[in-house]
């Protein structure tokens, strides 16, 4: 029997002390989590069908500049006589791709120096922290617009500051939970039997804040999507693609306001509200009932919708 | 109080080197912005020669590390350099843009704590009733709302029916009539009130929820129930013991938001065209100004940092057990 093997047979027991997070159960003991969910799940149904969906196109002009809403067109047209639901339809999947993936980038990178950082403490733990730190209080512009003039306005780009402005909130926080996770008994005996790190961090670790994980990256995606609207108003977001925070930056920028446009402004910002509100009510819920002690610390991350905030209750 | 004092040195040392770092990273991140001072002087007619003896002028020519050192220097003497678009001084620039911003932070900041401080404690006081799920629910909106559409919809129903201005920092005709300065300082306001009310209920959802756990927190202590054995008044109970002790949290956190609000200014001056700091970054933004936007981003950090040690000093004070 290897030194791995023996490890498997001796520790088998992690599964029973896993903190879980079954659906069923998790949304019928949170209403807030279910209607969250069942929001969420129409934008996505919405992003995922949008193009069978909407009834034009999102470059067409079918009407006048700043058309009032209509039965054609219930929620008017813009300034270049495009409908506005059409619009709002085709923006859902770019704004919800830019939050998700954003979301993930930033889940992926501060994961695994959260990981990383707390698994191996020390000298590796002071100067990754360090970074972080240093990070922390880069205003997020910085970041945003060199990343824009040097790779110019995409998408992918949008994504990737996303990624760049909040790792350093995931890696704070994994790191906090790696630190007590690491020093349970049963991360002990499989050192104790010789278990590589790789191997350690990937079937104790891992398992351990997955679903911590998870509720932070739900909580992130709330984030990522208030972060590309301020992107797009700042004009550095993706030029040709009619995501929501574009919708807004394009109606400020021709003038919908002394139009009293009110149909080219409100519809793109109360869905970017509700989506928000829905992945905080789940990402809340789901943090909540895995770690009641945490309670505001969502709240705490955000700050003042450019720049969240490092984590108090970690001791630095 | 020895070990208190070693923890106010280590917060302060840490707050130096931060901002040394983050001067430092000023410079390398706007080496890796394409152009440099040359090439945004938008000058047709320049040719090569002159553009290499501004290049000179400028220690452009030089080694890296000879224009890192340059430029340490001219930073921490207090020579931003100056603006591409107007050829002026930044720091006199930012200087009076600063000036405009702060205020309007200030107001936004009192009204933000003013309806935050009240919704949150009758939420926490009347536990599970429909004004606490009232108040839950508001603070959520609010943390859901966009900053910068928050602020077209005040131009777009708050703005017009209360005949408020809804651009520019103050009425420029009427420095020309000499009115005094009561009717200035009115004007003023006039102008800054909108901006202020975005900043104010933009952080109200925030800090609602965040007051209300806090005192759901304190009106769980053991100290909450003596006072109740000993026959105290709710009023006293709120007041005397649940706020005070649940106002640490709320205090550092104050204080931690108010070094990234001038982040936040960006979006809200901009939609109220206010001539603050947050729209100098926005035209230099657009304007490609390297030298402001060095220094705004200068400014931003620092006073991220300012704002965080302080933070730090007032937990200690409030609160001698933090040492760590």
């Amino acid at each position: 029997m290897s030194p791995q093997e023996l490890a498997e047979a001796v520790v088998p027991a992690t599964r029973e002390t896993r903190r879980r997070l079954r659906l069923w159960p998790f949304l019928k003991g949170h209403p807030q989590a279910l209607v969250g969910a069942v929001i969420l799940i129409a934008f996505v149904l919405v992003a995922v069908f949008g193009p069978w969906l909407a009834p034009y196109g999102e470059k067409e002009q079918v009407g006048p500049l700043f058309g009032t809403p209509s039965g054609a067109h219930p929620l008017g047209l813009d300034d270049g006589g495009i409908d506005i639901l059409s619009l709002l339809i085709y923006g859902a999947r770019i704004t919800l791709i830019a939050g998700l993936c954003g979301a993930l980038v930033a889940m992926l990178v501060g994961g695994t120096i959260g990981i990383v950082s707390g698994y191996f403490g020390g000298r590796i733990d002071n100067l990754l922290m360090r970074i972080t730190d240093y990070f922390l209080v880069l205003p997020d512009l910085v970041l945003l617009i060199v990343v824009a003039s040097i790779w110019g306005r995409s998408l992918r780009n949008v994504i990737i500051i996303i990624g760049l402005v909040y790792w350093t909130f995931m890696a704070r926080l994994i790191r906090a939970q790696v630190k007590v996770v690491r020093e349970r008994a049963y991360v002990k005996r499989a050192q104790a039997l010789g278990a590589s790190h790789a191997r350690i961090i990937l079937r104790h670790v891992i398992p351990q804040i997955a679903p911590l994980l998870l509720a932070q990256t739900v909580l992130m995606v709330a984030l990522a999507i208030f972060l590309e609207t301020a992107i797009s108003f700042l004009g550095l977001g993706d030029p040709s693609l009619p995501s929501w925070g574009k919708m807004i930056e394009t109606a400020f920028d021709r003038g919908a306001i002394s139009y009293g446009a009110w149909w080219a402004i409100a519809p793109p910002g109360i869905a970017v509200a509700l989506v928000i509100m829905a992945f905080n009510m789940v990402g809340t819920a789901a943090e909540d009932s895995l770690n009641p002690r945490l309670k505001v610390s969502h709240l705490v991350r955000r700050h003042f919708r450019l720049r969240p905030l490092p984590d108090r209750e970690d001791p630095r | 109080m020895r070990a208190g004092w070693s923890y106010v040195g280590r917060r302060a040392l840490f707050a130096l080197i931060t901002i040394l770092v983050a001067i430092s990273l000023n410079f390398v991140l706007f080496r890796l912005a394409p152009g440099d001072r040359t090439s945004a002087l938008r000058c047709q007619a320049c040719t090569a020669e002159f553009k290499e003896q501004m290049r000179a002028d400028f220690g452009l020519d030089k080694s890296i590390p000879e224009q890192y050192v340059l430029y340490m220097r001219q930073t921490l003497t207090g020579d931003l350099g100056s603006s591409f678009v107007t050829q002026q001084p930044v720091t006199g620039d930012l200087w009076k843009a600063i000036r405009n911003t702060v205020p309007m932070i200030l107001l936004g900041t009192v009204i933000s704590i003013a309806l935050g401080l009240i919704t949150g404690v009758v939420a926490a006081w009347r536990r599970g009733t429909l004004v606490d799920r009232g108040s839950v629910w508001t603070g959520l909106l609010f943390y859901s709302l966009p900053t910068q559409w928050l602020a077209l919809m005040l131009i777009l129903y708050v703005a017009t029916p209360l005949g408020l201005p809804t651009s520019d920092i103050g009425d420029p005709y009427l420095a020309y009539s000499n009115p005094g300065w009561w009717p200035e300082l009115v004007d003023r306001l006039r102008h800054m009130i909108l901006p202020a009310a975005t900043i104010g209920l933009v952080l109200f959802g925030e800090y609602t929820l965040i007051v209300r756990s806090s005192m759901l927190e304190a009106l769980g202590e053991d100290y909450i129930m003596t006072a109740r054995a000993k026959g105290l008044s709710n009023w006293q109970i709120v007041t005397r013991h649940a706020l005070r002790n649940s106002l640490l949290p709320i205090v550092t956190l104050i204080f931690l938001s108010l070094g990234f609000i001038f982040g936040g200014t960006v979006l809200i001056e901009t939609v109220f065209n206010y001539p603050g700091i947050g729209l100098e970054i926005y035209q230099s933004v657009y304007d490609r100004d390297y030298p402001v936007l060095q220094a705004g981003f200068l400014l931003l950090t620092v006073s991220v940092v300012v704002m965080n040690f302080l933070a730090d000093l007032l937990y200690f004070k409030l609160d001698p057990r933090v040492t760590e």
